[in-house]
């Protein structure tokens, strides 16, 4: 069973709703007890990074935490793969999981930001979250902020700089793009996950 | 390189796709699901879902369509159309969309933008715009484009911005349905005074009109409705035109 995680920021349906399609057993969960019982643990995010603040007193981040470091794949979407790392420039206060350095950072005045639409993946080594995606693959992205080029990255994208639009260490994956509205390329690495 | 969209846009009246010239003369388009489908089978970048007749009596209609247009969609789904508080648009977040759009209700409560903003992200906040040239730059009208409200559309589109819309969809009344070119005039101004992506809309006719806005209007995307309905323009060829005039875009896809 895979457990999304709800935090009560946005809209989890349409993550639901992929994986539903695969076929994956999922359920949409906000119980700490719960995700300590998933096989799986998948952490979308969307909205402002302070939103993450919500995690700590449900007990959500120590949920979160535990479940990264047992070895469970993990992937983290979009603000749930900035979670991964240090912090975000958007909210510095809010500590993320810190299991990947560094912090989040705004887009350079350079481009228009939001960075929203259709950019493609500079895989960079063998992933298995993107396995068997082909190089230069479209994907969909919407964010403001953006995670640093890190050593575990699996796929870079350019939009004004280059940043990392995946990242893997073990069994945690994070994609800062939305796999669930990348068609079929996002719906072969869903299913890469649930392969995992 | 982010590439520049193109969004496929589906006018429903009474749970049926429809298309006319200015709201006229509708003509049955087919069932929404397998509409949305076909576009993206075909290269759509996203798909937007406007409910035109939009009365409180079809609520349940468009939700509805709502709720099997996305059940096989994995592109983003915008939905517009009667959305006039925060509750409408959660209830169309609850049936499956991606993005609401809304248009006269944000106009008479700019601070809606930011209520639904906070509660699902700026990224699922469209403020569609309706404009026609007046004497002095261009009017925002209202009501699906039958009430002028003396606003500039480009003054506009920027306070939407600073209530926290996520992109803004704008649509040239001057040019809808004549499918004589998107209006570049219009797309630029507002394309240059926000920083948020600008939708095209309104007059799309050929892949030169698409090349045009997107050089020209410094065009995020362009949306069209009716010349992908018919067939007339066939996404997956108009993405390889663009392709071929160095547009960047998401072909083959």
């Amino acid at each position: 069973m895979i457990a999304i995680v709800d935090y009560g920021a946005g809209n989890l349906n349409s993550v639901k709703k992929a994986f539903d399609y695969l076929g994956a057993k999922v359920v949409v969960t906000d119980r700490p007890a719960t995700i300590a019982g998933a096989d799986k643990i998948v952490f979308p995010g969307v909205g402002h990074f302070s939103s993450l603040q919500a995690l700590e007193p449900t007990g959500l981040r120590e949920a979160l935490l535990q479940g990264a470091s047992s070895g469970k794949p993990f992937l983290g979407i979009c603000v749930g793969m900035q979670w991964l790392f240090e912090g975000s420039e958007e909210s510095p206060d809010v500590a993320g999981a810190g299991i990947f350095p560094g912090k989040c950072q705004r887009f350079p005045s350079s481009v228009k930001s939001p960075h929203v639409g259709w950019n493609s993946l500079a895989i960079q080594a063998d992933s298995r979250l993107l396995r068997g995606i082909a190089q230069e693959s479209y994907v969909y992205y919407t964010h403001s902020f953006h995670a640093p080029l890190v050593t575990s990255m699996s796929a870079a994208t350019d939009y004004g700089l280059w940043f990392a639009g995946a990242v893997e260490q073990g069994n945690i994956f994070g994609v800062q793009f939305h796999p669930e509205k990348s068609g079929d390329v996002g719906l072969s690495i869903l299913k890469n996950f649930c392969e995992v | 390189m982010l590439t520049k969209r193109v969004i496929a846009c589906l006018d429903m009246d009474g749970g049926r796709v429809v298309k006319g010239v200015r709201f006229k003369n509708l003509r049955d388009a087919g069932d929404p699901a397998e509409c949305a489908s076909a576009q993206c089978r075909n290269g759509a970048d996203e798909i937007v879902l406007l409910d035109i007749t939009a009365t409180s009596g079809h609520r349940g209609t468009l939700l509805d369509a709502v709720r099997s247009t996305a059940r096989s969609l994995f592109v983003p789904f915008t939905v517009g159309g009667g959305i006039r508080q925060l509750e409408d648009a959660a209830a169309v977040f609850d049936a499956g969309a991606d993005k609401i759009a809304i248009n006269s209700a944000a106009v008479h409560d700019p601070s809606l933008i930011g209520k639904i903003a906070g509660r699902f992200g700026s990224q699922a906040v469209v403020v569609a715009i309706d404009a026609r040239k007046a004497e002095r730059g261009f009017e925002v009208f209202v009501a699906g484009g039958r009430v002028p409200t003396g606003r500039d559309a480009i003054q506009w589109a920027r306070e939407a911005a600073d209530h926290g819309a996520g992109e803004i969809l704008l649509t040239s009344m001057d040019r809808d349905g004549t499918k004589s070119g998107f209006d570049c005039q219009l797309v630029r101004a507002v394309a240059e005074a926000v920083s948020i992506p600008v939708i095209a809309s309104g007059g799309a006719g050929s892949a030169r009109d698409f090349i045009e806005v997107f050089h020209e209007g410094y065009a995020d995307a362009a949306l069209a409705a009716s010349i992908f309905h018919f067939g007339i323009e066939n996404i997956a060829e108009l993405k390889r035109e663009l392709h071929e005039a160095g547009i960047p875009v998401r072909w083959p896809c």
